[in-house]
């Protein structure tokens, strides 16, 4: 099989060195907040691109794909601006609020729309809601197997061979062509966007698609239709300041070993 | 009472602590039955283990078709068992396979799922869990609103329960569609044990970042002494001074240990994402200005290649 398309799903998630907030019905603040490509899709969008790269012979078409508020084209544009070829934006009122479930369908169904790739590449979790699992419950509904949280990629024809620290063991894992992927922080840097990427990405195609475009109900997804509903958020109150003592002599040694000693921890 | 359905998080056989803790969860909500996905020959001793820690029941299932074939094959197991069982919910360790093992049968199953719950609890006929988001910035509590509460409960959310249950054994014959045996391990190298606890189940973490220019020594042996897990910052792990699996934060190991003990470690808000919810917090910084000192329930300013060898001497002339 040779790869002609590779689908990167980027997500549009509020920026972490910010001051990230709930809205009033308990939904994270996507829209009053700064908010960013996911850091950790980034590392999807390179490994994208190496591929592509790593392959020039095939002809491959890199589409960043993101589910999110009008603000998440900055996400795509960001894809865009690293290297991809074209970018898709699934947007509509209807979907705010959705959980993994709904955005995995979302992400299924967008992806049948535009044709179904040989590979779709994920991050290791959004930044905001950290699951990790959209990833898995895309290759659940797509029917593809998935390769999961690479610190190492290799493909070779229609062979995909990844390396990843799993819970109990290092492992080697290989899967067959068309599949889902997905990405960590150790497969390698990504990229910043150059100046020629900047302008290039001016010019590249960006396609906008309501609910209603993908053949998904607007019944089927957003707060009201989530499997799990918030009951409620507290924000944890902050950390009480604690003693700092300076070492001098040997005095910072004496006064752990008694703070650990009350606290029962010797 | 509903059968609650706990999926036995075990290597080749030996049953991993969460397991216990899940057990312990199940019995507030209903009768726990496990699930045992391995080896025949090793169904025995974990049904046994189990057993002692409440489960009522235990499915078996024989991995010999599956094994290496990652987590589709277990989500096919778990529905199969779902649909027979018509569980009270259904949890699973939130590891990464779990929660990958959960995401899949939550689509299966039309059912909603929670992932990373730090504790569940059952309020009149609600099951209420709790999930630390945003790095620990908010606590949020939540529930399942259709089909059967599949919850991934993150290690430490429980104390395990020893008390013996029924422990019937049921051998289960699932079957498993060709669709789910595709992606494969093809290696594995099993992790060699470092002779202390497993980082996320510690009830306390030593770790050391970049300023232990690359010498654990005085880390290591402070969790020695203190009975404690190794940790490390991204920054030490990308010098290559401890493997990733030692990483604690956003895209390591997140932990929440009674005591966390940061040495050399300024305190980035991508690691305080690991550690933040501990419930003590000791830092050992040569800088005063360090953040990690913002979170710290005691913090000392000094070397740790002084102050922390002197620490475990004393705590080893105490132990006597
Ligand atoms: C996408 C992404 C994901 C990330 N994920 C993680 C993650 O999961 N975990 C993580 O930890 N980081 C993560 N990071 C990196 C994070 O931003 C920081 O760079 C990292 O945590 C810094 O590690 P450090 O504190 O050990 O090093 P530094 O920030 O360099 O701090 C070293 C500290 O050691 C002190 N020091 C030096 N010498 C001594 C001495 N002799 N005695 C005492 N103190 C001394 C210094 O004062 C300083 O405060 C991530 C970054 C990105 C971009
Ligand atoms: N709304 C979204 N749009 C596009 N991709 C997403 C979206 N949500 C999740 N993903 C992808 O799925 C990965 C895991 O997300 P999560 O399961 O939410 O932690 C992310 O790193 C993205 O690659």
């Amino acid at each position: 099989m040779t790869l002609s398309n590779i689908v990167v799903l980027v997500k549009y998630v509020p920026d972490a060195t910010g001051d990230r907030k709930f809205e009033a019905d308990n939904t994270v603040d996507r829209v009053g907040v700064d908010g960013l490509l996911s850091e950790l899709d980034e590392y999807a969008v390179e490994q994208a691109l190496q591929i592509k790269e790593k392959r020039a012979d095939e002809e491959i078409t890199v589409t960043a794909l993101t589910v999110g508020p009008a603000e998440a084209e900055t996400a795509v544009r960001k894809a865009l601006q690293m290297g991809a070829d074209k970018a898709v934006h699934v947007s509509d009122e209807a979907i705010a609020g959705s959980d993994a479930v709904a955005t995995s369908l979302v992400l299924a169904k967008a992806i049948e729309k535009i044709g179904v790739p040989e590979l779709i590449v994920g991050g290791l979790a959004s930044t905001d809601g950290g699951l990790s699992v959209v990833p898995a419950m895309l290759s659940e509904r797509l029917g593809l197997p998935q390769v999961t949280l690479a610190a190492v990629v290799e493909t070779q024809g229609d062979q995909v061979r990844i390396k990843r620290d799993g819970d109990t063991a290092t492992e080697v894992i290989g899967g067959t062509l068309p599949l889902v992927l997905s990405v960590t922080d150790q497969s390698g840097e990504a990229r910043y966007p150059s100046f020629k990427g900047i302008m290039a990405a001016k010019k590249k195609p960006l396609e906008t698609l309501s609910l209603s475009d993908i053949g998904v109900d607007a019944g089927q997804v957003g707060l009201d239709a989530a499997w799990t509903s918030v009951e409620s958020v507290t924000a944890r109150p902050p950390r009480t300041a604690g003693e700092i003592v300076k070492d001098e002599d040997g005095s910072g040694a004496t006064a752990l070993v008694e703070f650990l000693a009350s606290k029962k921890f010797i | 009472m509903s059968e609650v359905l706990v999926l036995v998080d075990h290597v080749d056989g030996a049953v991993r602590k969460p397991t216990y803790e899940l057990l312990a969860i199940a019995k507030r909500i209903g009768e726990p039955s496990a699930v045992f996905i391995g080896g025949a020959d090793k169904a025995a001793a974990a049904a046994d283990a189990v057993k002692a820690y409440g489960a009522e029941k235990v499915y078996v299932v024989d991995d010999a078709e599956i094994k290496g074939y990652l987590v589709a094959p277990k989500a096919e197991v778990l529905q199969q068992i779902a649909a027979a069982a018509s569980p009270a919910a259904i949890l699973i360790p939130a590891s990464a396979e779990g929660k990958e093992i959960a995401g899949r049968l939550a689509i299966k199953l039309e059912s909603g799922l929670i992932t990373d719950a730090v504790d569940v609890q059952v309020n009149g006929s609600d099951i209420v869990t709790t999930q630390s988001v945003f790095a620990g910035n908010f606590t949020v509590e939540a529930k399942v609103t259709q089909g059967t509460p599949i919850i991934a409960v993150k290690p430490n959310a429980a104390a395990p329960e020893e008390g013996a249950g029924a422990g019937a054994v049921e051998e289960f014959a699932a079957t498993i569609s060709d669709a789910a045996k595709t992606a494969q391990i093809v290696a594995a190298q099993p992790r060699q044990s470092t002779g202390r606890p497993e980082l996320t189940e510690a009830a306390i973490v030593v770790s050391g970042g970049r300023g232990t220019g690359g010498d654990f020594t005085a880390v290591e042996g402070l969790a020695d002494a203190l009975g404690a897990a190794v940790g490390a910052s991204r920054a030490a792990v990308d010098s290559g001074w401890k493997p990733h699996t030692f990483q604690v934060g956003q895209t390591g190991k997140v932990v929440s240990p009674q005591l966390y003990v940061a040495n050399g470690i300024s305190g980035a808000i991508q690691h305080r994402a690991g550690m933040q919810t501990s419930k003590t917090i000791v830092a050992v910084n040569k800088d005063e200005e360090a953040p990690i000192f913002e979170l710290v329930d005691f913090g000392v300013v000094g070397d740790l290649h002084a102050v922390l060898p002197a620490v475990t001497a004393e705590i080893e002339k105490r132990k006597g």
